[in-house]
């Protein structure tokens, strides 16, 4: 059992703050870091793998400070989300270089390639890998020493599905073998798929926190804003208000289009084609119009 | 305080990157500039000492000592491929002092080894002028190398700072203006090369007792302080 705890923890650049007064505590099993691009989750995985000094606040390792402590690297593994990674080296060379650096031998190397399955390409040069490639071989590096704790940093960057689906069943199989694997993602999906836990980190506050399922209900029963053009906007309009699951709508004359607010959004996407159809009303655009995935955060951080 | 992967590593990353090839070029010019020399002007002692001083000590074992201190860390730092290093249960210093140790020994290949080449070429090593300059390089290198290997660590510019540092200060002014000599690795080791030397074949304006301080000072300071930074070094995410 290792468990990394973050206490009321900052961290400012200048006069940038990237993590503001963080307190969250990663445990056994699988939990994914999700927030927006920028949001500070390389910063606050940068203080969990003892890369970073905390401006304030504590990151400790089972009770043990992480900056400045180079023995908590015999628990703790590390895939960064940079590219540099000796491309001179084969993938072998690299992996057997990881091990000796923990005192370790070819033995364990040999094993780890085999668990990402990187056998067959390890004799190559680095600088011959694709993306999923190298992320792999990044894994392995991280693995040789068994570790109790795994830190990823945008893992599922670069791959193909395939290689994602690998690399999802790997670490779910290392989280249910009672290791802490923390990953970091801008995609909630991904997050979703993988994580029993997830942390939501939005512009450098924690935002969030909980099983996927009240995040998903958290992020899904915000209001929805769709941009709507059809063949008879205001028809539309009188048909959907009469629905509970639209709270308003807006005529946007220069746009020549209809704004709608939905509050229920799987009763609203349900409901819009079947009034269009009922009322002989043609649909020419349907769009959401703040579905970026900051809009999405920022109603988290409000909620 | 020496681990072998990290030393295979970077002798690895400094002999097989392009910019290693400036590590051949300089020897094999000053060897042809000895042959020449030799060829045009025959033996003179007082050549001799002037080629092995003016570009052997004053302007080759300073960038030998640029390329291979800076390239000992720098490039690692730059690209992040030293978070592997760091993230393993190894003392920070063990990796500047071992990453120190090959800057060293790549440097005196390069530059001590040529050093002895051409000045048997130059004067089949008469009043010792060979073998004075080059316990001269060879000592140099250690201070250049650890003076390198810090500014490798400290600054993303480590090579331009360095190259300031060797052309302006150690050969431009370190030749010309005389204060600036005291405070020159290229003075310290002349002093060195000076008791080797036969009386009064090679000067430096240092004293050796002052100069074998000053060398064993700034190598063991550099060292010191490049550990203390590598242990705080902060791999600051691209956000």
């Amino acid at each position: 059992m290792t468990t990394i705890e973050i206490d009321h923890t900052s961290r400012w650049f200048g006069n940038v703050v990237a993590v503001n007064d963080v307190s969250m505590t990663v445990g056994p099993g699988v939990t994914g870091l999700l927030g927006p691009n920028g949001a500070g989750k390389s910063t606050l995985i940068n203080m969990m793998a003892g890369f970073l000094a905390p401006s304030t606040g504590k990151v400790t390792l089972d009770g043990k400070a992480i900056w400045r402590n180079e023995a908590v690297y015999k628990e703790i593994g590390i895939v960064p989300e940079r590219e540099g990674m000796y491309d001179f080296l084969t993938g072998r060379e690299f992996v057997v270089a990881n091990a000796e650096l923990h005192g370790l031998g070819d033995e364990v190397a040999r094993k780890a390639l085999a668990t990402v399955e990187m056998e067959h390409a390890q004799d190559r040069k680095i600088s011959t890998y694709s993306k999923g490639m190298r992320q792999r071989v990044k894994m392995a590096s991280a693995l040789v020493h068994e570790p109790s704790v795994l830190l990823l940093d945008e893992p599922f960057n670069g791959m193909d599905p395939r290689q994602r689906m690998q690399l999802m069943e790997l670490l779910r199989r290392m989280g249910a073998e009672g290791r802490t694997v923390l990953f970091s993602s801008h995609i909630l999906e991904e997050v979703e798929q993988l994580a029993s836990h997830i942390e939501v980190i939005v512009a450098g506050r924690h935002a969030a926190s909980g099983d996927f399922r009240r995040i998903r209900r958290l992020m899904t029963d915000r209001p929805h804003r769709y941009l709507v053009r059809s063949s008879d906007d205001r028809a539309l309009a009188a048909a959907l208000i009469a629905d509970p699951s639209t709270a308003g709508i807006e005529v946007d004359v220069s746009e020549r289009a209809l704004r709608v607010q939905a509050v229920d959004f799987g009763r609203f996407t349900a409901l819009l084609p079947r009034v269009a159809r009922e009322h002989g009303i043609r649909l020419l655009t349907v769009s959401p119009s703040d579905e970026s995935l900051e809009s999405v955060f920022s109603y988290l951080v409000a909620a | 305080m020496y681990d072998p992967t990290v030393a295979r590593l970077t002798y690895r990353a400094l002999l097989g990157r392009r910019r290693a090839a400036i590590l051949f070029v300089l020897p094999v010019l000053l060897v042809v500039i000895a042959v020449a020399v030799r060829a045009f002007a025959g033996t003179d002692d007082q050549v001799a000492s002037d080629v092995l001083g003016g570009f052997a000590l004053a302007t080759m074992v300073p960038l030998i000592g640029v390329i291979a201190g800076t390239g000992a860390i720098g490039p690692e730092i730059d690209d992040g491929s030293i978070v592997y290093l760091l993230a393993k249960p190894v003392k920070r210093p063990t990796i500047i002092v071992t990453k120190l140790t090959v800057a060293i020994a790549v440097t005196m290949v390069f530059s001590a080894l040529p050093t002895l080449v051409a000045g048997l070429i130059l004067n089949g090593n008469g009043q010792q002028i060979a073998v004075a300059y080059t316990i001269a390089a060879l000592v140099a290198s250690i201070a250049y190398s650890a003076l390198f290997l810090l500014l490798g660590t400290v600054s993303r510019h480590a090579v331009v700072f360095g190259l300031v540092y060797a052309l302006v200060w150690e050969a431009l002014f370190g030749s010309l203006v005389p204060g600036a000599r005291t405070l020159s690795v290229q003075q310290w080791s002349l002093a060195v090369a000076e008791k080797v030397g036969a009386e009064g074949a090679i000067v430096s304006d240092v004293g050796l007792p002052l100069a074998t301080v000053l060398l064993a000072g700034i190598t063991v300071a550099a060292t010191w302080y490049a550990g203390q930074k590598l242990r705080a070094l902060k791999l600051a995410g691209e956000e």
